[in-house]
Formats: structure tokens, sequence, C-alpha cells
């Protein structure tokens, strides 16, 4: 039977590569003022922010560290804490 | 049915009874008369295929290029400046390993602007990974046309094709042509089954960017699927020769090659001059004979030196160079005696560039020149009294 | 803890945007806004190269990257394709391209793509300069904006021309529906993809994509820059449909352009060289037009 033959690749099968490795800084959730606003799950550039009812995080097997959750949750319920590995 | 019709009504024929499903192309001389009739031909609502007028040939190249991956039958058409225009998107659907169809009206490139016949156009775009196949008259066209959808379709295929054929010499010019019915031609055409195509049911990433860890493996493959094509190429000239009676495809045509001592090759319709030479020649026992290239790529080396091994005279005769070098057919022929006994001597013509005619009788002294002497890259019938009344 | 459900995006991470890609932000955004059901094209760039290093891919839909310059050609070819398959029911079409794509080297392709009426969105991801390559400047890139081919020197202060007016542009073809958005306001730009969507015929969407790398600006700030780019007067943001103004995102409080142009490095000789001040002036005179054209006061 015939082989496909042109070069594709599999959908969403970027993940197997975890960009949590270029992280210096990581997004900590202190859970204490949230509002449920999903501003963050909103802006996150990579998509890894999850969660709900005031519970959020960041999935640190992709998250960059970039810190835009942090400088846009309205009521500075994230913080960045430098990460010891 | 036998029909006298237009190089370029046979083209649009042929392409008809395919059935393409998106036609794109930009209008250039001697190529115009194709994309009419196929326009009128969807005008009138004998094909039933989207015809989309785009802003340029690069546009044509892209938006077939996009209908193919989306699982279409297409076609373009062009010539000259807009097969060179289209070269970016010539290697990248090949690349992309995509069955699209294209008929080149082989045309001289600028500068000087010209729009006759020669060879340069198509040549240039040797190594972008199409199959190229050559048309000597427009019956030959017309069978092409069809055995390059069965050819680039297959999926162990799965290349673009060119057809070539001259531009004026045969796009302009009225020859009977035996035109198929569309039952017999969905009989040897059957739709076009893609393997991999982009649709929601399977959501795939095509054309994607590929470091040097992977490259060189996706350019193997691409030359091994060229190398492959061979014989699916002759598969095909044989499957259409039972069904339709002509053997009009295939990688070489030999002609009166038994015991013959000179060999001339040639691409295109300057072959039929040559044979006439060759028929005169051999009135006079000599025993002369041609070969005409009818899949330029993959180039069928080994069916060149099988046809040309017992012969001592090898001539050249081509519609195109390399500048700075010689004529790439010239070139390549060379390559397929390399290393072997009983090397023939290979000499290299420049005929016909630009449109000029070539006589019966140049190609006679061509011929007989090169029987005394090894000659490379000469341009024959070169006008000594515009470039200063001697060679330069 | 066990993680709660999660929805994943139709863009997947592990792509290798940079660390506060606005261009990363914005495709996602739309594509979740857009899918499933669609087929997406990509002109070569940043986007493209970010998401698809063989063998893996961050797409989720079925995409296709073809060139630099064709990818609005692309699409037509897929739009038509459908339809002439049958199966135009199937899926969306929507071609992307950075703005040196759309703006320059795919300028004709996305003008015949327009012209001829296929039912294709196009997104325009403008970070003002050709970033992939590099921060060369583009046909979008801002004027004064220091890039690595319109660098400020001695007797420069960086690109001479200011943007070119790309939605005008797509609007002269006379194209149902062309908008313009940023990843500062993510409502809107969910919005506009899908009401851009609704609508069948050529669609123009022109992104303002803040670029941390090119335009130097702290990854953390990338949506307050943009956001900053809009309150300035500088990035207008408003929809055009059948060739008119049809909306226009009002500016609450006028910003001075200085600190929209203060917080990214690509503007850092404005505030160090003698005369810069004249020439924020002129950038000044820019976002005032702005206002005064779109009305955004």
């Amino acid at each position: 039977m015939a082989k496909p033959e042109g070069v594709v690749a599999k959908p969403g099968s970027s993940k197997e590569y975890k960009t949590g490795s270029w992280r210096t800084e990581k997004p900590v959730f202190k859970q204490d003022k949230c509002t449920d606003c999903r501003i963050c799950v909103m802006v996150c550039p990579d998509g890894v922010i999850f969660g709900s009812d005031k519970k959020y995080y960041a999935d640190l097997d992709y998250c960059k560290g970039c810190g835009i959750c942090v400088e846009e949750c309205p009521v500075d319920d994230i913080e960045m804490v430098v990460e010891v590995r | 049915m036998k029909k006298i019709i237009e190089g370029s009504m046979a083209v649009a024929e042929a392409i008809r009874v395919c059935r393409p499903h998106v036609i794109s192309a930009y209008p250039i001389t001697p190529q115009t008369h194709i994309v009419e009739n196929l326009s009128q031909f969807v005008a009138d609502g004998k094909l039933k295929s989207e015809f989309v007028n785009v802003e340029s040939e690069f546009g044509a190249a892209s938006v077939v290029l996009g209908a193919s991956a989306t699982g279409a039958r297409t076609f373009s058409c062009t010539t000259s400046q807009g097969l060179l225009l289209m070269l970016e998107v010539l290697y990248n659907i090949a690349g992309l390993r995509f069955p699209v169809v294209i008929v080149v009206a082989n045309r001289a490139v600028s500068a000087p602007i010209n729009i006759w016949c020669d060879h340069q156009d198509a040549v240039t775009a040797r190594d972008t990974g199409w199959i190229q196949l050559w048309a000597e008259d427009n019956q030959e066209v017309y069978d092409m046309c069809l055995q390059a959808y069965r050819i680039g379709e297959n999926p162990e295929v799965s290349l673009p094709v060119m057809v070539n054929f001259d531009g004026f010499i045969l796009t302009h010019a009225f020859e009977p042509v035996d035109l198929i019915e569309q039952k017999d031609a969905d009989e040897f055409l059957p739709p076009y089954k893609p393997v991999q195509y982009l649709t929601p049911k399977n959501p795939l990433t095509f054309g994607l960017l590929v470091d040097p860890e992977y490259y060189t493996e996706t350019r193997y493959r691409l030359q091994k699927a060229m190398e492959d094509s061979k014989k699916v190429i002759e598969d095909v000239a044989f499957e259409f020769k039972k069904k339709f009676g002509r053997y009009s495809g295939g990688l070489v045509e030999k002609y009166r090659l038994d015991d013959a001592e000179t060999a001339v090759i040639s691409m295109g319709s300057v072959t039929g001059t040559i044979k006439d030479v060759v028929d005169n020649f051999r009135d006079e026992g000599k025993n002369v004979g041609a070969l005409k290239i009818r899949t330029l790529r993959p180039f069928p080396k080994e069916a060149i030196y099988s046809a040309l091994k017992d012969v001592k005279n090898i001539i050249v005769m081509e519609k195109s160079i390399s500048l700075g070098l010689e004529g790439v057919l010239s070139t390549e022929i060379k390559g397929c005696f390399y290393g072997k006994e009983n090397q023939p001597k290979i000499s290299g013509f420049i005929v016909g560039l630009g449109g000029r005619d070539i006589s019966k009788d140049s190609v006679r002294k061509t011929i007989l020149k090169a029987e005394k002497e090894l000659v490379e890259a000469e341009f024959v019938d070169l006008k000594y009294e515009l470039i200063g009344g001697k060679l330069l | 803890m066990k993680k709660p459900e999660i929805t994943e995006s139709l863009l997947a991470p592990g792509h290798k945007a940079c660390a506060g890609c606005g261009e990363a932000l914005a495709a996602r955004i739309i594509m979740d806004a857009a899918g499933p059901d669609i087929i997406v094209t990509a002109a070569t760039g940043c986007l493209e190269v970010f998401s698809t290093l063989y063998p893996q891919s961050a797409w989720k839909m079925p995409w296709i990257h073809s060139l630099f310059e064709n990818s609005s050609a692309v699409a037509a070819g897929i739009e038509v394709a459908l339809k002439a398959l049958g199966r135009e029911n199937e899926a969306k079409v929507i071609a992307q391209g950075g703005d040196g794509a759309t703006a320059d080297i795919g300028v004709g392709c996305l003008s015949g793509m327009f012209e001829r009426g296929h039912d294709v969105l196009y997104i325009c991801y403008d970070n003002e300069a050709y970033m992939n390559t590099g921060i060369q400047r583009s046909g979008l890139t801002p004027f004064e904006a220091s890039t690595t081919t319109s660098p400020s020197g001695e007797i420069s202060w960086g690109n001479k021309t200011d943007k070119k007016p790309m939605p005008e542009i797509a609007a002269a073809h006379k194209i149902p529906y062309v908008a313009t958005a940023t990843v500062g306001y993510i409502k809107d730009l969910e919005k506009k993809v899908k009401k851009a969507l609704s609508i069948k015929g050529p669609k123009y969407l022109q992104v303002h994509c803040p670029c941390p790398l090119g335009w130097a600006h702290d990854p953390s700030l990338t949506i307050k820059v943009a956001k900053m780019a809009v309150q300035t007067g500088l990035i207008p943001i408003f929809e055009m449909e059948n060739g008119k103004i049809t909306s226009v995102r009002k500016i609450a409080k006028k910003r001075p352009v200085e600190e929209y142009l203060k917080l990214q490095a690509r503007f850092r000789h404005l505030f160090k060289k003698i005369g810069g001040e004249e020439e924020i002036k002129r950038i000044q005179q820019i976002a005032d037009n702005n206002i005064k054209k779109y009305g955004l006061m």
C-alpha cells in the first residue's frame, strides 16, 4: 500500500518538547484574592494556565516564565519567584 | 476520433477529459490559446472546473498548490518568464509532493525579450523535482497530458509533472489529433485519491521547518521517488498504448537506431526535421539514426545508454544552453557513458534559439561535420555579419 | 493535587515562540475563536518557524505553509478546491502572515485574493518588522523605530516612513470586512474573528502584536505595551464594513506618545540624542492625526 510521501506532522505534537526548561522564574498563584476573572488564562501566550473556581495554575512543563499573567492579574494574586533547579 | 485542431486546443481538449477540479493560470504568449480554450469550456459548461484568474504566474502556481493540498486535481499552464516567476513555487510543490500538472509552451527567456520557441525556460527548471515530459507533436502532447496525471498521482510517485511542447511551432500549429472520448479517458484516468490532504478529519501540518537533522532525508526521498518514477512513466505509456494504440510517452523514442553509427539526440518538434534528415541519409546508405528524449527528468540514463551503446558518433542538438559551459543535454548525455567501454564521440550543437528555424540542410551539415570532428557547444547557423564577421 | 479538567488551545504548547510573544498569543486566541473546523495557511516567518519544527507541530487544525509571499494565494486555492470538491461546508479558510509577508512581499497575492472575492479570512500579525530574520524594517514598521536595516545613527532617526495603510488598502478592494485589533484587547480580537468568519467573502484583520525581542521591551509587558499603543492613538482600532468605518475603539484617556515609546528600546534613541524632542513631536503628530481621522476621542 502506498506510503504517505510528503513531510507532515501530527496535530499538536509540539507538546513533545517541554519549553518549561527555558524558565528562570515561575508564576506562583497565591489563590488568595482570585476573583475567577480568568484574565491569566486568556493572556498566556502559550495557553498553559488552567483551572477554575479561583484555583489556577500554570503547566510548568511548558510555562516559559514571561510573567504576563503576573503583570495582568488585576488583584495581584500571582507572583514571579526565582526558580531553583 | 481524429480532428484537425490547433496544438493549444489539443492541450485544452486533453485537460478537459482529465477533469481537473481547479485550473489557475496567467496569460502569456504563446500559452494564451490554451487558457482561452479552457476558459471557454468552463464558460460553456463543458468542463466543471473552478477557473481562477490570477494576478501572476506566481499566484497561479500558488493557487494550484493550495488546491492540490486540499485533494483536488489541478492544472496550470505557462511559458518562459511565467515559468521563471513560478520557479520558487515549483520547488515548493515538488518538495510538498503534490501531483500538480502544468503544460509549458516552451519559449526563450529575456533579455532580449523574445516570444518564440526554445527550451531555455523548462530546462532551467530541471532541478525543481518535477517530472518533465517533452512532446514532439500535438498528438504526443495530447496523450502526455493524460499520462501526466496518471504518473504524478500514483501514490508511489506523488510528484508534479510538467508537459513541454514547443511554443508557436506546436501551440499554433494545426495537426490532426486523435481525441479520446470522456468515458475512455475516465477509464484510463480514475479520480485522484490523495493519501494525505488538508481536512479537519485528519488535521495534519504540511510544509514544516526541517532542520539539518532531517532535511537530507527529505531530499533523498525525493531523489528516490524521481528515480523510481521511471518505471511508472514507462508502465503508464504501455498501458496507454494498450488502451489507445499509441506509445506516446515513456522515456525515449528510438528512430532507425538499429545498426546506426551516428545518432542525433533532440527534444521537441525539431526531432521531426531530424527524422527527415535521418531518412535521407538512410536512403543514401548511411547508418544514421535518432533518439528523442521524451522524459528529461527523471533523466533516463540507462535507456539512453542501452539505445546508443553501439553508436560511434552522438550529436546532441538542443535549444538551450547552460551559459558558460554547453548545452545541458550534452553534458548529461556524456554522463551516460562515463566509465563505460567503447565511449562514443559526443558533440553538442545549439540550435533554434529564440524561434530561429532549423532547416534540413543545416541539420545535415551539422551531422556531417560532427562525424569528422568533435564539436562542443557550436551555435548552428550563426550569422557572422551580426557578430563582427567572425567567431568571437 | 489532582489537575482540574483542562481545555487545551488549538495552538498547542511546546512551540518555540519567545517568552511573552505577542504573535503567539494572538494566534492562539484567533485559532480558538475560529476553530476547530478551519483550514489554515501561514507565510514564512516567526509564526511558522516557532510552531512547526519538524517532526513536531503546534497546530491542531489542518495547516499548511508554502512560501513567504503566497499564504493568501494558497488559501484561495484551498477555498476553490473545497468548492470544486463539494466540501465547502467542511471548513472555513484562514490565511496568516506577518507584516512583511502581508504588506511587502505578499501584497500582490493578497490583492488578487481580495479582488477575486475568495471566502478567506486573512490575518496580518503586525509586529512591525521582519522579526524572524533579525528585526529588519518592513512596510509596517512605524516612523523612527530603530531596526537592523533602519538603524538610528549619527545622521539617522531610524525608520524614515510611517506604517503603510494596509487596512485602507484592503478596504479599497471593496471587501466586506476589514478590521484592526490588538493583543491588548483580547475580547475585542475574539469578537472580530468570530464576526469576520460569519461574513462571506474576503476579510482582512490586522492584529497589533508586540514583540519583546524586536521592540526590546520586558516580556511581561506585552499586553501593557499593546494597550498603550492604542491609548496614544498610534494604533487605531476600528472596523470597516463595505468600505466604511463602522466602529472605533474610543480612547478614554489619551496618553502622550512618550509613554509608549519609553517602554521600548527600539525608540531609545529619541530620548538620548539631541533633537529627540522634536522627533517625538512628529510621532505625536501621527497619533493626533489618527485620533482625528478615525474619531478616536
